[in-house]
């Protein structure tokens, strides 16, 4: 396992340990890196032109998780429902398209909502003679690539414990006199929160870092932290307020990941301390 | 003595799934504050004529009459009628109480009505000081409880339980047998268990029904049914039964080496047909006196102490299989045989039940 | 009845709906590279002619060249390290948190962050970027996935096997060739089909770390290249062609790993 340990140590803790102290320096005067310590790269996230960016960027993740969420944890509930046998074949074809190459797929959205795209082609068909909508390059453009290309790993996440559920504990519900609604709302989404949580870390994580779906489908003018990030780094030149900003991509995501296993801690120690009680 | 009142009539039900027919023109009278057991092998229909008691399933046809409503057609948690689930599908996300009071929380009582009936369901089926766990947390005759408890505190018309004791170990089987009865003598609720123990039923049941391929064959007392069984596979499921093969003389049968059994021959079968003569091991006499209307010799193939009483194998002229017999401790003590021993074994006419093949 | 009619319908839209949502987009690039005129306005004819014309386009080729050289390397030294590493972390037993860190950043590290922290780290050692540069930042992420499908198999594995191979008189390496590789190989098998497809479709640390000039140019590179351009033709083939390979890997490895497992 040596080897490995190196390998990692190596190409990823110190490149990251070096951007995380590239982040305490100043900019020089042509671009390079003057070594002298500051602390202004960090004052400069919080400069309302870039925490905006963080903002925005929260925002369009955030409305991408949530909507693929719900049409994840739909489909994968119709998929749990769908006779046994049918279920792997479903399960296959919700996650195919996961494994084909994510540029392609953001490509696709392209073709699907430019000025002469099908979407415009089918409002002409339907007799639309006006202006062609501007779908692409806007904020609904890039949170409806993000939610496809998401979308398989949310289905899987929700499938697991759906899968799981024993269809006796619904029926139990509805024997006791509990509505079908009534019945979703008390017994089966509590029991699959677990999947839905992974699920949206997911997709909330990979959103928020994103560099190419803004690139493709917002434009080049449109800006997440990762376009930002790139541009530090490629066009102004600026890496010391490039590893700062992705410092601060870290931070949000690393708060993100302990809320949700701190979370996960607190509902499995409340069972451990119930299970102490139960042997004393 | 007044007739008791018929609480579910189950009338002409089939049930269909496909070409399968998993229940075929079922007709059953359940009273009101009755223990009723639906016994059968399993793939016999009883499970899901069940669920077509609790709403799972929909009848292809007949009638489901609770008090004389045909509730066939009514969701599950519109009925007056509960499930106890063979799994026990407790909540496992929700403690003992929660469990227990989801039921009435579902009829919008109030909240001071709901607790002091789900404490007073707890102290019955003595949860109380586990009221705060969760299911995981207890063991397999706890959660029988609360499952039993949950259904209970609805006060259902109808109580159905689906192979409740199945996850139990024996010895807690047997405990919690005598409970159920107790249990359901206290709430006064008509209970509709399903099982495929025999034993089971007849410790329990008041009445109990013996399906098979989706067919009534039998719906009697324990009592009756184990003693008049109604055929061959009733009498060969319920209890443990000899079998001598035959022809049909005209007072008995006449075994293979021309020995006669003599017993009561029912009007249906004509003489020279086959069939076979039965007799319950507890039925038949070691060392029989000479007034025994039946007798033949044998030789002990094996002994199987069981405590109060002995099983012996005895290998006859009779029968294929050996004969089981069954002797008292007491007896046993009195003339020990061991195995290889010559026996003679006697069982009156009044004992022998004859079938058609 | 009816109730559990009305559910079934329902259920039915959802999955109709959702796989229509999945599959449209997709579906529409692939019907457009077959399209004569190429333009989404109208459909003029079936042709293949915007394959014909990729197969003369030397920059796609040589870009698909070196992200298979780089698929293949990096997938080849990440099963090897990571099964070991894999391998190492299981008999041990001692999960470190650290150790768990390690293993589990290369997977959730955005890999924007990871793409900047190795373009800075190669440019302060001054070396020349180029495939090499590639190789090694993809050995990273590969390794971390590689080791997670294998010690996700060791976990179920039964160690007293291995006692049991050495009570019987194996060496180590006798007992590891016979009796521990037989058994994870699946998972190693379905580790390096992972790393191998993670490694083609990989975008951004590539490009980061390409260095200058088209030399060493990846499939990905050249393909984004192209999308910043516009909608072309020929992207729609290229993109169906890619799709095809990747889609037809992923099937075998599922009907290849099942076989194993059932043996």
């Amino acid at each position: 396992m040596a080897p490995a340990l190196v390998w990692l140590t190596a190409l990823m803790v110190v490149p990251c340990a070096l951007v995380l102290a590239l982040a305490f320096f100043r900019r020089g005067i042509y671009g390079g890196i003057d070594y002298t310590f500051t602390l202004e790269n960090f004052g400069l996230v919080f400069d309302p032109l870039y925490a905006g960016i963080f903002l925005k960027s929260a925002r369009i993740a955030g409305t991408a998780t949530l909507i693929a969420v719900v049409i994840g944890y739909a489909a994968a509930y119709a998929i749990a429902a769908a006779p046994r046998r049918w279920q792997p074949v479903f399960l296959f074809f919700a996650v195919l398209p996961f494994w084909s190459n994510y540029l392609i797929r953001t490509y696709a959205w392209i073709v699907l909502l430019n000025r002469e795209g099908l979407i415009t082609q089918l409002l002409r068909w339907f007799g639309y003679t006006g202006e062609p909508p501007s779908m692409l390059y806007t904020e609904g453009a890039v949170i409806a690539g993000l939610v496809y290309n998401y979308l398989p790993f949310v289905i899987l996440a929700c499938y697991a414990p759906l899968s799981r559920l024993n269809p006796e504990l619904a029926e139990a519900s509805r024997d006791l006199g509990a509505s079908a609604a009534t019945t979703f709302r008390r017994v089966i989404l509590p029991l699959t929160v677990p999947g839905i949580a992974a699920g949206a870390v997911f997709v909330f994580v990979l959103s928020i870092g994103n560099f190419v779906t803004p690139a493709l489908l917002g434009g080049g003018r449109f800006q997440m932290i990762g376009n930002l990030v790139y541009d530090q780094f490629l066009t102004a030149n600026d890496w010391p307020f490039g590893a700062a900003l992705a410092m601060a991509l870290i931070a949000i995501m690393l708060l993100v990941l302990m809320a949700q296993a701190l979370a996960a801690d607190r509902a499995a120690g409340r069972a451990a301390e119930a299970n102490g009680g139960a042997d004393g | 003595m007044s007739e008791p009142r018929t609480l579910l009539a189950i009338d002409h039900v089939s049930k269909n799934f496909g070409r399968v027919t998993a229940v075929d023109g079922i007709s059953l009278d359940i009273r009101e504050n009755e223990f009723f057991a639906l016994l059968g092998p399993s793939g016999c229909g009883k499970t899901t004529l069940l669920r077509m008691l609790a709403g799972f399933e929909t009848p292809t046809d007949g009638r489901i009459l609770l008090d004389g409503r045909d509730i066939a057609r009514t969701p599950p948690n519109k009925r007056p009628v509960n499930l106890m689930f063979q799994s026990y599908a407790l909540f496992p996300h929700m403690s003992v109480r929660a469990n227990v009071s989801y039921g009435l929380e579902m009829e919008h009582l109030q909240k001071a009505e709901i607790r002091s009936r789900v404490d007073a369901i707890l102290a019955t089926t003595e949860l109380g000081p586990f009221a705060d766990r969760k299911p995981e947390q207890l063991s397999g005759g706890q959660k029988q409880r609360v499952a039993l408890a949950r259904a209970l505190v609805k006060r259902p018309r109808l109580l159905l339980l689906d192979e409740p004791l199945g996850a139990l170990d024996k010895k807690l089987r047997g405990a919690m047998q005598l409970e159920l009865k107790r249990l359901q003598h206290e709430v006064g609720i008509t209970f509709v268990i399903v099982t495929h123990d025999q034993e089971e039923s007849l410790v329990m049941a008041d009445r109990m029904a013996v399906l098979k391929d989706g067919r009534l064959l039998q719906c009697d007392t324990p009592h009756a049914i184990y003693e008049h069984p109604a055929g061959r596979f009733v009498a060969d499921f319920i209890g443990v039964m000899n079998f001598v093969p035959g022809k049909v003389s005209a007072d008995g049968v006449i075994a293979a080496n021309g020995v006669r059994i003599a017993g009561k021959v029912p009007a249906t079968l004509a003489p020279g047909a086959s069939a076979v003569a039965s007799v319950r091991p507890e039925r038949i006499r070691l060392f029989p006196s000479a007034d025994a209307a039946n007798r033949t010799t044998g030789t002990v193939e094996a002994l199987a102490y069981q405590g109060l009483d002995l099983q012996l194998h005895v290998r006859t002229p009779l029968s294929p299989k050996p004969f089981l017999v069954r002797v008292t401790a007491d007896a046993a003590d009195r003339r020990p045989v061991s195995a290889g021993d010559e026996v003679e074994l006697g069982w009156d006419a009044a004992d022998v039940r004859i079938f058609g093949e | 009845m009816n109730q559990s009619l009305t559910r079934t319908l329902g259920m039915r839209t959802i999955l109709v709906l959702v796989f229509a949502f999945l599959y449209i987009p997709i579906a529409v690039l692939v019907a457009l590279s077959f399209n004569e005129g190429g333009l989404p306005t109208a459909w003029s004819g079936f042709s293949l002619k915007w394959y014909a014309s990729l197969a003369g386009n030397s920059a796609i080729l040589s870009a698909a060249l070196n992200t298979l050289i780089v698929a293949l390397v990096s997938t080849a030294i990440a099963t090897l390290l990571g099964t070991l590493l894999a391998i190492g972390v299981e008999m041990r037993r001692q999960y470190g948190k650290g150790l768990e860190a390690l293993i589990f950043a290369p997977m959730i590290i955005p890999d924007i962050v990871l793409a900047i922290a190795l373009l800075s780290f190669f440019s302060m050692l001054n070396l020349t970027m180029g495939l090499h540069t590639i190789i090694l930042a993809h050995v990273v992420f590969n390794l971390a996935f590689v080791c997670s499908v294998v010690r996700a198999r060791l976990k179920s594995f039964d160690w007293s096997i291995v006692e049991a191979s050495a009570d019987l008189g194996a060496s180590a390496v006798t007992t590891f060739r016979r009796v521990t590789l037989p058994v994870i190989a699946p998972a190693v098998i379905a580790g390096a089909l992972l790393a191998f497809t993670l490694s083609v479709d990989e975008f951004i640390i590539a490009f980061f770390t390409a260095g200058a000039g088209r030399a060493s140019t990846t499939l990905p590179m050249q393909i984004y290249a192209m999308i910043r351009f516009g909608i072309t033709p020929e992207i729609n083939a290229l993109a169906t062609i890619v799709m095809a390979v990747s889609i037809t890997a992923l099937t075998l490895s599922q009907r290849l790993n099942r076989g194993i497992i059932g043996q």
